[in-house]
């Protein structure tokens, strides 16, 4: 038999049996009541009261500074997570070394742990009665229970999102490229930005998207580290359960609604993003 | 001692070389700073003085702390809804790769991108939303509120939002598996005389069942340390619907930090140990792929 040739995976059409019928309606069943129902909710509720309604609810101060708090920290975390994500899948794809499957678990480390789990561990690092808690009281530095806490905390579950994604297409991609660009007597720099950040840039941006969803989201960990202070440390998801447990719910809900927006862009996004991978893969060949 | 050539050539390089193979790529010690800068001061840091400080309280008040009543109470129901939230998942994950790997039908590409939903939603709009469906005149509790079925302020609560939660690793490990396996083995079985039952006994079910096995013990490592999404439904009473993530929360607001950190360290260290076998689940399923 000839090979069949690589086609990219299109489910082929059958005659529709009642097993198939059976399956499909089963699983679109499952989908609108287990996906869809909780995001319908979160608009129904939010929008209860009209748009005036959701947008007074936004509009307390309260909740508009979670929101300004949740994009500083974003804007801080991703951007240090980008340059880190680089950083370990150019030194694990592009060199052998000992001790580098260890290294590749040591940064998968955060996937496992408990989010407050690892807030508890930066309780124990920077708190009053922590490692450095003594040494940072007499600079009069404040880690814990304020903004610089929420974003070790953040960097911490989100980091090694964007690293996970360059990893595995770095490693197929391989460094014939590189290697042509340096011995043609490119710098370093230079080829790292010319050669290999064009062929990874998807990955790169898919990663990104990820680490910013989660980012936007995390709410065990900073709930730990943040103290939730009210207009200081509330991130926009601590502010939701803050809202909910005061008996705001039109608040809490419309809070939501802007967080559930964010994830239905960071969904559209994704999708962009990968309809563009599977175009680069093909003209690959 | 005769060697194999190729281990004889992995192996061989002098121990205190870092660089074995000589790359010509530049940025080794750039990139390797940076990554154990990070990784050591975001990551190992403080793990590494939370384990401590667990040391440091001596056996007996670690197990005072970790291993009372209440907090056993907390793991058996973590692991009891973690448990159920997976064996719902492993069916519901491969119905959903199954449809959207082998039929084609109007909102396939749709469902394809819902399925990510859990992982895009903050856990804690994800807790509200289901607390909201599911309370007993949501919009689907009062279907499940006549029929004695609570899950709002209840232990299935649990299960329901640690299932959202982890759904798409589920699929996500089977649905590329399905997509590479042809229907032609299928149909090869089925003219021999299989019925559908043998085909997916002795065909489908080997061929993914690794991937199952992935995807199922990241969906329960995710169940076991999910905080946000499930206090909102949970009802969180002590001894019934308290999780531990919540008990740990509890003793920090109640300045018990050498209790909390007792209870951090035992699920820490159950997590790690779960991601070891994850890892030899996965090196099982790599090896499977590779063969394929």
């Amino acid at each position: 038999m000839l090979p069949t040739m690589i086609t990219p995976h299109k489910p082929h059409p059958q005659h529709r049996g009642w097993r198939q019928r059976l399956l499909i309606g089963a699983a679109v069943l499952l989908a609108g009541l287990f996906l869809l129902v909780p995001i319908i909710v979160i608009f129904q509720q939010a929008f209860a009261k009209g748009w005036a309604g959701w947008w007074h609810a936004v509009s307390q101060p309260e909740t508009l500074y979670a929101v300004g708090l949740s994009l500083v920290v974003v804007a801080i975390v991703a951007p240090i997570n980008a340059v880190y994500g680089l950083a370990v899948a150019w030194l694990i794809t592009r060199f052998r070394f000992t001790g580098r499957r260890v290294l590749v678990a040591l940064v998968e480390v955060p996937f496992s742990v408990s989010p407050i789990v690892a807030g508890v561990a930066y309780l124990m690092v920077y708190g009053s009665n922590g490692l450095f808690g003594p040494w940072l009281e007499a600079m009069d530095l404040k880690v814990m229970f304020a903004v610089p806490g929420i974003v070790l905390a953040t960097l911490f579950v989100t980091s090694p999102f964007i690293a996970r994604e360059l990893l595995p297409l770095m490693e197929l991609q391989g460094i014939d490229q590189e290697e042509a660009s340096l011995s043609l007597g490119a710098s370093g720099l230079k080829t790292f930005v010319r050669v290999t950040l064009p062929n990874i840039k998807w990955a790169l941006y898919y990663g990104i998207i990820l680490c910013v969803a989660r980012s936007l989201g995390e709410f065990g960990a900073v709930s730990v580290v943040s103290g939730q202070i009210r207009g200081e440390t509330n991130t926009l998801p601590l502010q939701i359960d803050l809202l909910y447990h005061d008996y705001d719910s039109s608040g809490a809900f419309a809070a939501a609604s802007i967080l559930t927006l964010l994830a239905l862009i960071s969904l559209v996004l994704k999708l962009v993003v990968e309809a563009h991978f599977e175009q680069t893969a093909k003209e690959d060949g | 001692m005769s060697v194999p050539a190729d281990i004889g050539q992995r192996r061989a390089a002098p121990f205190l070389n870092w660089k074995r193979r000589r790359s010509v790529l530049p940025g080794f010690s750039l990139t390797m700073g940076i990554t154990l800068f990070y990784l050591g001061l975001i990551v190992l840091l403080p793990l590494g003085v939370m384990l401590t400080r667990a040391a440091g309280l001596g056996l007996d008040e670690f197990l005072r702390a970790a291993f009372n009543p209440r907090a056993l109470a907390t793991y058996k129901v973590t692991l009891l809804s973690a448990a159920e939230a997976t064996a719902f998942n492993a069916c519901a994950g491969l119905l959903f790769a199954w449809v959207l790997a082998r039929y084609d039908f109007p909102g396939r590409r749709v469902m394809d991108a819902i399925i990510d939903l859990p992982f895009a939603m903050p856990t804690a709009v994800a807790g509200l939303a289901l607390s909201t469906a599911f309370a007993h005149n949501g919009w689907l509790g009062q279907y499940l509120d006549p029929l004695g079925i609570k899950i709002a302020h209840a232990q299935p609560g649990i299960a329901i939002a640690m299932a959202f939660t982890s759904l798409p690793f589920v699929v996500r490990s089977i649905q590329p598996v399905l997509e590479d396996m042809d229907s032609d083995v299928e149909e090869a079985g089925r003219t021999l005389g299989a019925t559908e039952g043998q085909i997916f006994r002795r065909i489908l079910l080997p061929t993914i069942l690794p991937a199952v096995l992935a995807g199922a013990s990241l969906a329960f490592a995710r169940s076991l340390g999910e905080f946000g999404a499930i206090i909102f439904i949970a009802g969180n009473r002590p001894f019934d619907t308290e999780i531990s993530a919540l008990l740990i929360f509890i003793r920090l607001e109640e300045y018990e930090f050498g209790a909390a950190t007792a209870i951090a360290t035992t699920v820490l260290l159950a997590a790690f140990a779960l991601m070891l076998l994850t890892n030899l689940v996965q090196s099982w399923h790599q090896r499977y792929l590779r063969r394929g």
